[in-house]
């Protein structure tokens, strides 16, 4: 694991990279930029530094390949570049450096910024090359700093739906070795079954994640195989919480979208735990759909979006429980889907084509956060920035933002 | 602001009481232990009892959870003056500041200078966990080379930004070995070539295994009193010409070529009276050779960028020319943790007092000190200095 400890400042740099957001601390007083994390301004002493998007420019001074490390993590993937870059706005800061980034020659090395999370779960910033080189995710160094889905085994929990599909296959064409293609009820026949049972490297695998024996036999047969897995399994009805009889629709949801979670970390957590160190094709990533609408409850949905406040709940308690074995936790939130269950609410809906290159792009970031859609990015900012005001938003007008 | 004022010379106050709790590669004892060794040895050589000693001035990486404070009680001092200075290479130059003002001003009559680590098996690693703040967030996730990578890339960009060489940091190197020969406690026991050094196997490029201190247990120690009562107690001492000290200069360099020495050199020598072609012998912090070679030159022995053609015309063995790091500096004889911002100071108290424990230095009258300190991020924070001279 790499060093994980982090100042309270320090998080907030990462909380950012978990986004894919490089950011640095901006004097709300006097402007000066600052590295690393501080409580006061270095310039004016003022506290009121905000994280700010930074350019994603620099120039590398000095670089450097370890040989050793009082770190075992590094220990065991020696050799491993870093050094010292100035940044545009003038602070120094080091970073991992890209092996296709040219020694720095006098006055500099120009290099490309950017942020990932390490396998400790922690911001850390990484120097490319200004252009992108032939098969730069490849590299040692930044394919053990992204979940790219590019040699490895990725279990798609549902792919009745056309979102479950879509990622099947798109996983695939970004390189995915192998496919295996949740179905509950394998005998009930479902559209697109026969595009998905003609794809090289797809496997149907029966599951059903409200049934813990389907689950339990599945992780059983391929846990030990499965290097990211994205759960597409979701239960969706429309319905607010005094204007519906009875408990079925809402215990179904939680069936799925709470209990299912639930039972795939259980069963499937522990053997990708176990095979997160093991070798170039390691697992990696867990991957959940979520509702913007956990963050706050969308009155139209409110069961819907009950269970899914409780999904992310369960999520981050993943995210604490993978965390020493260095698998990521990548919550992904939409807004309303293009599917039947959102047929009745306005457009701009979320596509099956959308989601799945987004979970994808994501996972080659490395991204532990991922916000898909412009409803749901609305929700976010708003989210962010007043959750008491968000809420009463979400009370006018039945919701629509 | 004006300019600041000079600041005051240090007149009827030296140091005395050289002493080093010889040096052990791994220790099950604490830092407690090897500073109490420390004191038992400063009352061993100086014939003053604890209750003579009213100042204590402790440095120390494996205290914790201790400080000074602490160590009062377990030692068994009631200092009326106490501090603890947590500044790694530049420790023993500003314990010797602090003490000696303390003395100067009547707010100690006798200040016990104390550093001293132990090195357990795996302290090491958690000292560099736990270092400071901006290294656990900005430098230790970087690869957790430590001080290996660190001084790395300062060696890198001094090297592509002045051209020194690594025959010219081999040459300080081998220097030091020879000195450290004589020294029986040294970790390194064998002579080092020139050519050992260039090809020994890489450790951070451009750093090779002998450009690496060896870490270890030690304690170093000295006294600060008023020059009377060292010649009652029979001492032999040396005096204080000047001193400087600065924290976090330049923090607008995007990468470290240069230490706050080049701020205050001036005052130094002027103080002193003397120009570097006085110095007889000069100690610098060496964990890593380049830092020396910053010291040299921004202390002004030559010119920046200069060191390749000055260190071709000098030995700094202590029987030639320029010595430099006497009893083989922390290359040889190991880095003892806070220790390390000792060993030059210790020694060259023992070279100008003529009680070396290597080989002398002959005719050495002044000695120059130089302490770095602390890479807190991304550069040494603590520079100071002291001209120190034969009673």
């Amino acid at each position: 694991m790499p060093p994980p400890a982090r100042s309270r400042a320090g998080l907030a740099f990462s909380a950012w990279a978990a986004r894919g957001e490089f950011r640095l601390q901006v004097c709300g007083d006097c402007g000066t930029t600052s590295y690393p994390p501080r409580d006061v301004c270095p310039n004016c002493w003022s506290s009121r530094l905000e994280w700010q998007p930074a350019a994603p420019t620099g120039r590398l001074l000095a670089d450097t390949v370890l040989h050793t490390s009082t770190n075992v993590y590094f220990r065991e993937r020696m050799p491993w570049r870093v050094g010292t870059v100035e940044h545009e706005s003038g602070v120094a800061l080091l970073a991992h450096i890209h092996s296709d980034v040219p020694t720095p020659a006098q006055g500099g090395q120009p290099v490309r910024l950017t942020v990932r999370t390490d396998k400790s779960g922690q911001g850390v910033i990484v120097a490319l090359p200004v252009e992108d080189t032939p098969h730069m995710n490849d590299e040692k160094q930044l394919r053990e700093l992204s979940a790219s889905v590019r040699h490895r085994r990725v279990l798609i929990t549902d792919v009745r739906t056309d979102f479950g599909q879509a990622l099947a296959l798109k996983v695939r064409e970004a390189g995915a070795s192998r496919v295996f293609a949740g179905v509950a009820e394998p005998w009930k026949p479902f559209p697109g079954r026969d595009a998905l049972a003609t794809a090289d490297h797809i496997e149907q695998v029966s599951l059903d994640v409200t049934q813990g024996d389907s689950v339990l036999e599945l992780a059983g047969a391929i846990g030990g195989k499965t290097d990211i897995l994205i759960n597409t399994a979701s239960h969706v009805r429309p319905g607010s919480t005094v204007g519906r009889n009875g408990l079925t629709a809402a215990k179904d949801e939680m069936e799925t979208n709470y209990f299912g979670l639930l039972r795939l970390l259980q069963f499937f957590g522990p053997a990708m735990q176990g095979r997160a160190a093991d070798g170039d094709n390691n697992a990696v990533c867990w991957v959940n759909l979520l509702s913007i609408y956990a963050l706050s409850n969308w009155p139209a949905y409110a069961t819907t979006s009950a269970s899914h406040a409780a999904a992310l709940s369960l999520a981050q308690g993943a995210r604490a429980d993978f965390q020493p074995s260095g698998i990521k936790v990548l919550n992904v939130f939409h807004g309303p889907l293009e599917s039947e269950w959102y047929q009745p609410v306005s457009p701009p809906k979320v596509t099956p084509a959308k989601l799945a290159r987004v979970v994808v792009d994501a996972l080659e970031a490395g991204l532990e956060e991922k916000v898909v859609g412009d409803i749901a990015q609305d929700v976010m900012a708003r989210w962010q920035e007043n959750p008491a005001v968000l809420e009463r938003e979400l009370t006018q007008d039945g919701g629509a933002l | 602001m004006a300019d600041a004022r000079p600041s005051q010379p240090y007149p009827g106050v030296v140091l005395a009481a050289p002493v080093t709790v010889p040096y052990r590669r791994y220790s099950h004892q604490p830092a407690h232990w090897w500073i109490g060794c420390a004191l038992r040895a400063l009352r061993e050589v100086s014939g003053l009892e604890p209750a003579d000693i009213d100042g204590f001035c402790v440095s120390s990486f494996t205290l914790l959870p201790d400080t000074a404070v602490g160590l009062t009680q377990h030692v068994g001092l009631s200092p009326r003056w106490l501090d603890h200075i947590p500044m790694g290479g530049a420790s023993g130059v500003v314990a010797l500041r602090r003490a000696a003002r303390a003395v100067q001003c009547g707010d100690a009559r006798v200040v016990a200078c104390v550093a001293g680590d132990t090195n357990q098996v795996n302290s090491f690693r958690s000292m560099l966990t736990s270092f400071s703040r901006f290294s656990q967030d900005a430098s230790f996730p970087y690869g957790g080379g430590g001080p290996n990578g660190s001084f790395a890339l300062l060696t890198r960009a001094y090297m592509d930004t002045y051209g020194t060489t690594r025959e010219t940091f081999g040459r300080l190197c081998v220097a030091q070995r020879q000195n450290a020969l004589a020294v029986p406690f040294a970790m390194m026991t064998r002579p080092l070539t020139l050519d050992e050094y260039l090809d020994a196997r890489v450790i951070a490029e451009p750093l090779h295994l002998f450009d690496c201190v060896m870490p270890c247990a030690g304690a170093e120690g000295f006294l600060v009193m008023s020059e009377d009562d060292a010649k009652a107690q029979g001492l032999p001492y040396a005096r204080i010409l000047s001193t400087i000290e600065r924290h976090n200069a330049f923090p607008e360099d995007p990468i470290q070529l240069r230490g706050g020495w080049v701020l205050d050199r001036d005052a130094l020598w002027s103080q002193a009276g003397v120009t570097p072609a006085a110095v007889d012998l000069v100690q610098t912090y060496d964990d890593y050779p380049v830092i020396s070679v910053m010291q040299l030159e921004d202390l002004g022995f030559c010119g920046k960028g200069e060191f390749n053609d000055f260190a071709a015309e000098q030995t700094f063995t202590n029987d030639g020319t320029l010595p430099h790091n006497t009893s083989g500096g922390q290359l040889s004889t190991g880095q003892a943790g806070a220790a390390g911002g000792y060993i030059g100071l210790v020694d060259a108290l023992r070279q100008l007092t003529g009680q070396p424990i290597g080989n002398p230095v002959p005719d050495a009258k002044v000695g120059l000190v130089s302490g770095f300190g602390m890479i807190n991020f991304d550069r040494g924070v603590c520079t100071a200095a002291a001209l120190l001279a034969a009673a």
